[in-house]
């Protein structure tokens, strides 16, 4: 039976992790590359790199961070941020990087996820929804929720599927940082209406939350500030999981 | 010892090679090439494979003498070959991805998309899902029935040989996830990325 994925995100500026660090043995806490290790050996189904660096002279920082956490975690690694073109992508995967995941690129021009799914494989193609609600339903947003677009969250994913998206990573914007737990009716919505797996992100705060994220038909959920700031690990997350007889790996 | 990871264009190819030079450490080389003639002296050989059946089918014809080499290596001189997820399906006669293409041909069967059940399953087949044992296979030395490995594909090789099956995934049906056929091994699964199990699979395949 597939289990369902657990994916700690890390924010990555610069180089260096941005969020807090409360791992004990950590020698270098703002090292990435470390941190990743820590959660895969703790039973992370993927791990997953946001880059928010935000100047140009410090983008190819990321570059390095992926090369070296691939040569130590052996298990899946997204890399996201910034991501633009086809080029970028190949630089990615070239450093090590098994999915990418594109957001505002995805918005501007469908054609490079088309064109990236076509060359690389929809397997490693992620596009990343970021959705607020309005009347009508869910806006999408672009430049990390700065930017609003008109654009019907629902219909994005349809046409992203289409597109050859093997994955859509569907955060709401207005849960993100609540610890409220996820948009349920979003993540409802979008799972049922694309044959896609859908990657549940955006406030969590319990592990509750996460339970909620995988009845809502999401494949696998994200979190980033309950393993950072160790309120729990990842093994006590998929231990509890299972306790609702959810299926994880163990 | 030699073990050649072929360079052929099939995509992203990193993950393989850093798993074979962790695994490998340095008592054995890993090569990655398209050199006809490093293919042939090698002592394994790895057959990576991502994107399409014909992205990659088409990928080792735009290498020319490549299916020759490969052929020579793994039919005729019967030296271990290891296909992985897309590099397993092409064993297969033929494939279905995008069009019709021919395969290999080391494996009778087709390659055919996965039944989602009007929707009930979805596509791709992404994440860790349990692999059942139905034969011994050399690769699975110390490997535990039902270990999780990680998946990520839309299409399944078929075979029409039931035997040459060393173990199955249950996805929609009980898709064929590793096959053994004398010295030809393939996986579906990405040993490279399912963490230590996986890592001890390649040992396996090394340490033939």
């Amino acid at each position: 039976m597939l289990k369902n994925r657990i994916i700690p995100c890390l924010d990555v500026k610069n180089g260096r992790v941005v969020k807090g660090i409360n791992f004990l043995d950590l020698k270098d806490a703002g090292d990435p590359v470390e941190q990743a290790k820590i959660y895969s050996d703790g039973g992370a189904d993927e791990i997953c790199f946001l880059d928010i660096t935000a100047s140009n002279e410090n983008r190819d920082t990321i570059y390095d961070v992926v090369d070296k956490t691939s040569k130590k975690c052996f298990v899946p690694l997204t890399v996201g941020g910034g991501v633009r073109s086809v080029e970028d992508i190949n630089k990615l995967l070239n450093c090590g990087a098994d999915k990418v995941s594109i957001n505002t690129a995805a918005v501007q021009n469908a054609k490079v996820v088309e064109d990236s799914s076509r060359k690389f494989g929809s397997q490693c193609i992620v596009v990343a929804i970021d959705a607020k609600r309005n009347d009508a339903g869910w806006e999408i947003y672009t430049h990390g929720g700065r930017s609003p677009t008109g654009i019907n969250a629902l219909e994005f994913a349809s046409k992203m599927e289409k597109c050859g998206a093997g994955e859509l990573l569907v955060t709401s914007m207005d849960k993100d940082g609540t610890q409220s737990g996820y948009d349920i009716e979003l993540m409802q919505k979008i799972s049922s209406s694309v044959n896609i797996p859908v990657i549940a992100s955006g406030g969590v705060g319990t592990l509750d939350h996460l339970v909620d994220g995988i009845k809502s038909g999401a494949s696998a959920v994200l979190a980033a500030s309950i393993f950072h700031y160790g309120t729990y690990s990842v093994n006590e997350a998929k231990q509890y999981l299972a306790s609702k007889d959810i299926p994880v790996r163990i | 010892m030699n073990v050649t990871i072929v360079d052929y264009n099939s995509g992203n190819i990193s993950s393989v090679i850093n798993s074979f030079k962790e695994v490998a450490k340095d008592k054995v080389n890993i090569e990655v090439t398209s050199d006809l003639t490093k293919i042939k002296s090698s002592d394994k050989v790895v057959l990576p494979g991502q994107g399409s059946f014909k992205s990659c089918v088409d990928g080792l014809n735009n290498i020319s003498g490549l299916v020759d080499i490969l052929n020579e290596f793994a039919i005729n001189n019967k030296k271990p070959l290891l296909g992985i997820c897309v590099g397993l399906q092409m064993f297969a006669d033929v494939g279905f991805e995008e069009t019709e293409t021919k395969g290999l041909g080391w494996i009778s069967g087709k390659v055919s998309k996965i039944d989602n059940q009007n929707g009930k399953y979805k596509l791709p087949h992404i994440g860790w899902n349990q692999i059942s044992i139905v034969k011994d296979s050399k690769i699975f030395k110390d490997i535990e029935n039902n270990s999780h490995m990680y998946f990520v594909h839309s299409y399944e090789f078929v075979p029409e040989d039931k035997n040459v099956i060393s173990a199955t995934t249950d996805y929609s049906s009980n898709i064929v996830c590793s096959v053994e056929k004398e010295n030809i091994f393939g996986t579906q699964f990405h040993p490279e990325k399912s963490d230590k199990i996986g890592l001890k699979i390649i040992d396996n395949f090394i340490n033939l």
